[in-house]
């Protein structure tokens, strides 16, 4: 077992970075997620590592550092919160347009607008379906704890790359703000220019004579070509759909009765089941991890097992319409949420699946 | 071989050749129009990075307004920025690798308008890149709209009667601007439309990137421009009225140097 640590979500973030071999961080302070470059700043990447850090001018400005130093074939990273996100999503669209890889990691506070600054999970849409304009998707991980945070790190990373589609950790500021026991990684190295040139043969590290030059771009001003490009995007999504999709299933085995919440509001479900057990019935919970791939398969299949579905989340029901399309009708699936800053409680997620679908009491 | 290509060689013996285009340049026809002076920076900044034998080092970033394809024509590594975006792209990769010779290419809607705070911060934070400004008062590529270097009563198709600048505010002289900041260590401004100017382009955009290779800060060469389509003129009244309008308000010089700050 590794080095154990207690730290905040999103010092994990931080500290994973760092120990993931990335080559950098720009970003804009924002609540509830400014201990990432907080800690950053603290732990000094650049002497440990050599590392780059900046504080950009703006969440523009650093989402566009990312796009920069991507297109070069480095490790890089960006973070913020829902407000600051938004701000990033022009250069989100351009970077999934172009195909880099990077990770993004939203600490998600409730809006619309300025909002709060307590946690929610209303950021989905924006990041499930696309985001900024155009054509796309990102693959989109949900932590539901301080390790999660960490480990999705270098996990998101490994997408970003096997894929060249940036990756987003959408998190809340529960999970952000909150400590827990960590599991440290061994420090990775990064890697060399001549690693990158080797691997990444796309990226722009200066045109050589044994190669043609490299453009980074989105643009296609042909719509044939255009087109072409947007099935070839297609195509890689529905890949992503085949390999990645990662949930956890938490006594579905034998569940009457599904409950369907990630991040956050998966924990405060976790205990729901566990009570509904105590009382009898049978729940289940299942977490999707990956919320771009959508385990729609899985939802899907357990429709067949269950007589009806709940989704809980902090938002006014956003999830829910896809587990619904994933059921397409086979039981009935209702949604139960919280918004404003505000986390449910297990006790009234559990008797809101009593109300709507167990039914009697 | 045709018999007008066998004549044209027979015209045009190697040994006659007094301008050859440099390697780095395409073949890729220029899509700009007739008289317009993106085609002699692109030629310039290539003949530079030729001459300085850096190809293999030098990363571009293109902009977008009508030099957007910058990168068809420039045969050296590039990438191609959001609207204003792209110092900021230049700073994510200079400080990743700042071994390399970072540029941006970039118009003055681009520059001075909506990435605006990208040119003030990475100016103001010495990011050890080169910025190449062209300005010629006037958004080419979507049509001839007002561009925040617009002059003062000059026509644009969204000021039709003239730039009032009691409604739409002053040409900005954003060159003066970053020239106070400490971050900078070279900005000047150049033009493009006659061979003596020319030359002189191409001598501060070689010092640009000298003062790349020294660590010494950003570079900022303006290179006022004409649009002869955008302006509604032919490319010789075009460069006429540069000269008349364009050059009064924005004069020609460096403003500020390593050696003189």
């Amino acid at each position: 077992m590794g080095e154990l640590r207690l730290m905040k979500g999103n010092e994990a973030i931080a500290e994973a970075a760092i120990r993931s071999g990335a080559d950098g961080y720009f970003g804009y302070p924002i609540t509830p997620q400014s201990e990432v470059i907080e800690h950053l700043a603290a732990q000094k990447p650049e002497e440990r590592t050599g590392m780059t850090l900046l504080q950009a001018e703006s969440e523009i400005a650093a989402i566009n550092m990312v796009y920069g130093a991507a297109g070069c074939g480095k490790k890089v990273m960006t973070s913020s919160s829902s407000p600051g996100i938004s701000l990033k999503q022009e250069g989100i669209t351009y970077i999934a347009g172009a195909e880099l890889p990077c990770l993004i990691l939203n600490v998600v506070r409730g809006g619309p607008g300025l909002g709060t600054i307590q946690p929610s999970q209303s950021d989905y849409f924006q990041s499930v379906k696309g985001g900024g304009h155009g054509d796309y998707h990102l693959i989109v991980l949900a932590p539901s704890s301080v390790q999660e945070m960490y480990d999705f790190v270098e996990l998101g990373f490994d997408l970003a790359f096997k894929y060249r589609n940036p990756t987003m950790i959408l998190s809340d500021g529960a999970i952000g703000q909150m400590m827990e026991k960590v599991e440290i990684g061994e420090q990775k190295p990064r890697l060399t220019e001549e690693q990158i040139k080797e691997k990444y043969p796309w990226a722009t590290t200066g045109k050589t004579k044994d190669r043609e030059k490299n453009v980074i771009t989105s643009l296609e001003l042909e719509p044939e070509k255009m087109e072409q490009f947007n099935r070839k995007l297609i195509e890689k999504y529905r890949k992503i759909e085949e390999n990645e999709v990662r949930y956890e299933e938490i006594q579905c085995e034998d569940a009457e009765y599904l409950m369907v919440a990630y991040g956050t509001s998966a924990r405060i479900c976790q205990k729901s089941v566990q009570i509904a057990r105590n009382e009898g019935l049978k729940v289940g919970l299942l977490r999707p991890i990956t919320l771009f791939p959508f385990p729609r398969k899985r939802i899907n299949e357990l429709a067949d097992q269950v007589k009806g579905m709940l989704s809980v989340e902090m938002s006014s029901g956003q999830m829910v319409e896809d587990v619904r399309l994933a059921v397409n009708g086979k039981v009935p699936v209702e949604y139960y949420g919280r918004m404003g800053g505000i986390v449910p409680s297990t006790e009234e997620a559990l008797k809101d699946l009593k109300q709507k679908i167990i039914g009697g009491k | 071989m045709d018999e007008q290509q066998a004549k044209t060689e027979d015209i045009i013996k190697k040994e006659n050749l007094v301008f050859d285009k440099t390697k780095l340049l395409t073949d890729k026809a220029f899509h700009y129009c007739p008289g317009c002076g993106h085609g002699v920076v692109h030629r310039l900044l290539m003949e530079v990075i030729e001459e300085l034998d850096i190809q293999e080092k030098t990363i571009g970033i293109a902009p977008v307004g009508c030099s957007v394809l910058a990168y068809h024509y420039m045969d050296i590594d590039m990438q191609e920025a959001a609207h204003g975006r792209a110092p900021a792209l230049a700073t994510g990769i200079k400080r990743t690798l700042p071994e390399k010779y970072v540029f941006t290419y970039q118009g003055d809607g681009d520059l001075a308008a909506i990435g605006t705070a990208e040119t003030i911060h990475s100016c103001n934070r010495g990011e050890n890149i080169t910025i190449i400004f062209i300005n010629n008062g006037i958004y080419g590529m979507t049509g001839g709209q007002m561009a925040p270097t617009t002059l003062e009563n000059m026509k644009s198709s969204t000021t039709p009667y003239g730039r009032n600048v009691k409604q739409m505010g002053n040409p900005l002289k954003i060159t003066e601007l970053v020239a106070q900041l400490p971050g900078t260590c070279f900005v000047t401004r150049q033009a493009v439309h006659k061979p003596a100017y020319v030359r002189k382009t191409k001598k501060a955009i070689k010092k640009a990137f000298k003062y790349q290779k020294q660590e010494m800060g950003l570079s900022f060469i303006e290179i006022v421009s004409n649009c002869n389509s955008g302006w509604k003129m032919t490319p010789n009244d075009a460069n006429k009225w540069l000269e008349n309008n364009m050059l009064p308000f924005y004069p020609l010089g460096d403003l500020k140097t390593p050696e003189k700050k």
